[in-house]
């Protein structure tokens, strides 16, 4: 490897890593918690039972589950203009990952739920708790405690597909890379580079993952 | 206090309960024995309204209810006057032994919550448990999770509480302190409702005795009128199997 490779290396990866940190990371946070809501939301519409809203649901997860997320984001930045609704390049990105992800992470946050044993509700109805009440102090915290990891599979998956809002624009790590690329021409040292950088992101996450879910479950038990 | 009428309740096609009259009055402790299947839990739950009865009146101090239509207002204002101790204790699980106790008093009755926790930890030390505040019931055993169970019941001030065979999943080293509770609650005039296999607590503890059998009552008495001098034939034949069971 000849000296000015090295050196390019060495300056696009703090390129790189500042996009990360700049652009990449708000990103999947943003739409993370956006994702959060809405598969919280769709769950607990799902667990109890809701029925005017079911139809919806059903729609709302039969589209996501059956289209590419590049389509999506196609649609909403690029398709969307020509029936008005402009969004700039960042909110397309979240909301898109957010309404995404969201549904799958319903999926989880469903099955957690339907683990809450049911003599929990009874319990808190005996104590003289509403539904809501007991739904949100005693089922939904024992569902994100089961819906932890699959949760945090999610965040990581996340990170990877904010990549794909470079294709609208979005100048995260990857169209960083891109347009290093575009003047110096080293794509196999720089994708490669950006690569490595999605490996370290995600190996982070990873090891804070098995952090919480020791932290988790020191309050005993499988939970 | 509780005077209950004609309950009925189907599951499908078949009638768990099948016309179930029952009273209670203030500091009565009542067994209601019966074998596997009779209806038992479901009279219980059909009582507390965690199952809405096909139809059936209760009358509550004085007050009236239809047992099917019953308005959730209702069966709220109700259950602020009952408690519930499950077979299978159902403490929260993401609440400490504390916050058990305490959830049902700060969360649904606005009580204030220093004189809450003072109200807990009075009823946990009653139960024996007061020492296990910051535990979680998965580090509990079966015992001291029913105990706390009963804490959870007794905090409220409870006109009544019922119990659905709270010692049955228990091991046989850890019933005897769950029912040495429930037998002090007695001797302090207690209102209780006890679905229980245990023959000593219903001959020695309680002071009213129900048989049912088949979703109905077979009979209902005194219990030592019901051990000693039971009327239906079914009933000494129950009372027969369980003694030769045991002996
Ligand atoms: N949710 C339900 N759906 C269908 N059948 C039910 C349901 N709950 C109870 N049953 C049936 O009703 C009958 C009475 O059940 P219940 O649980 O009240 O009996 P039990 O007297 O409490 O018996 P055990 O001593 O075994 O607890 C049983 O035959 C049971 O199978
Ligand atoms: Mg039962």
């Amino acid at each position: 490897m000849n000296e000015k490779l090295l050196q390019l290396l060495i300056d696009s990866f703090w390129k790189i890593l500042i996009a990360g940190i700049r652009v990449t990371i708000p990103l999947a946070m943003l739409s993370f918690l956006f994702a959060l809501v809405i598969a919280v939301l769709v769950a607990v519409i799902q667990y109890a039972n809701i029925k005017v809203l079911r139809p919806f649901i059903r729609f709302y997860i039969w589209i996501i589950r059956g289209t590419p997320l590049l389509v999506q984001l196609y649609v909403v930045f690029y398709g969307l203009p020509s029936i008005g609704i402009v969004l700039p390049a960042f909110p397309s990105a979240v909301f898109c990952l957010a309404v995404n992800e969201g549904a799958y992470m319903a999926e989880s946050m469903r099955a957690a739920l339907e683990a809450v044993p049911k003599g929990q509700l009874e319990a808190g109805y005996c104590v003289g708790m509403s539904y809501w009440q007991i739904m949100r102090r005693i089922i939904l915290p024992q569902a994100f405690r089961t819906a932890f990891p699959s949760l945090s599979n999610s965040f990581i998956s996340m990170i990877k597909s904010t990549s794909m809002a470079s294709t609208i624009t979005v100048t995260e790590m990857l169209r960083q890379t891109q347009i290093i690329n575009g003047r110096v021409y080293q794509s196999f040292a720089l994708y490669m580079e950006v690569g490595l950088v999605y490996l370290i992101f995600c190996t982070v996450l990873t090891w804070l993952q098995s952090y919480g879910e020791k932290k988790l479950s020191a309050y005993g038990g499988t939970r | 206090m509780i005077d209950v009428q004609n309950v009925t309740k189907s599951f499908g096609s078949f009638g768990a309960l099948r016309g179930v009259s029952l009273h209670v009055d203030k500091g009565d402790v009542v067994a209601i024995l019966g074998p596997s299947g009779s209806g038992k839990t479901t009279l219980l739950r059909c009582i507390n309204y965690l199952e809405i009865a096909d139809s059936g009146t209760m009358t509550f101090d004085g007050e009236s209810f239809d047992m099917h239509s019953i308005s959730k207002k209702d069966i709220s204002r109700l259950r602020r006057k009952t408690a519930f101790v499950f077979q299978n204790y159902n403490l929260f699980l993401n609440k400490t032994v504390l916050q058990n106790v305490t959830e049902g008093l700060i969360i649904a009755r606005k009580v204030p919550k220093e004189a809450a926790e003072k109200k807990a930890i009075a009823a946990l030390e009653k139960v024996g448990m007061a020492d296990r505040l910051d535990s979680f019931p998965s580090q509990l055993s079966g015992g001291q999770q029913q105990r706390v169970a009963i804490a959870r019941a007794l905090a409220a001030d409870p006109e009544i509480i019922y119990f659905d065979e709270p010692t049955s999943a228990l091991d046989p080293e850890l019933i005897g302190e769950v029912l040495s509770v429930m037998r002090d609650l007695a001797k302090e005039g207690m209102t209780m409702l006890v679905v229980t296999h245990e023959m000593n607590f219903a001959r020695n503890v309680s002071n009213k005795v129900i048989f049912m059998e088949n979703g109905q009552v077979i009979e209902s008495a005194d219990s030592k009128t019901f051990f000693e001098n039971p009327k239906e034939e079914r009933t000494k034949l129950f009372i027969q199997t369980i003694q030769s069971g045991r002996e």
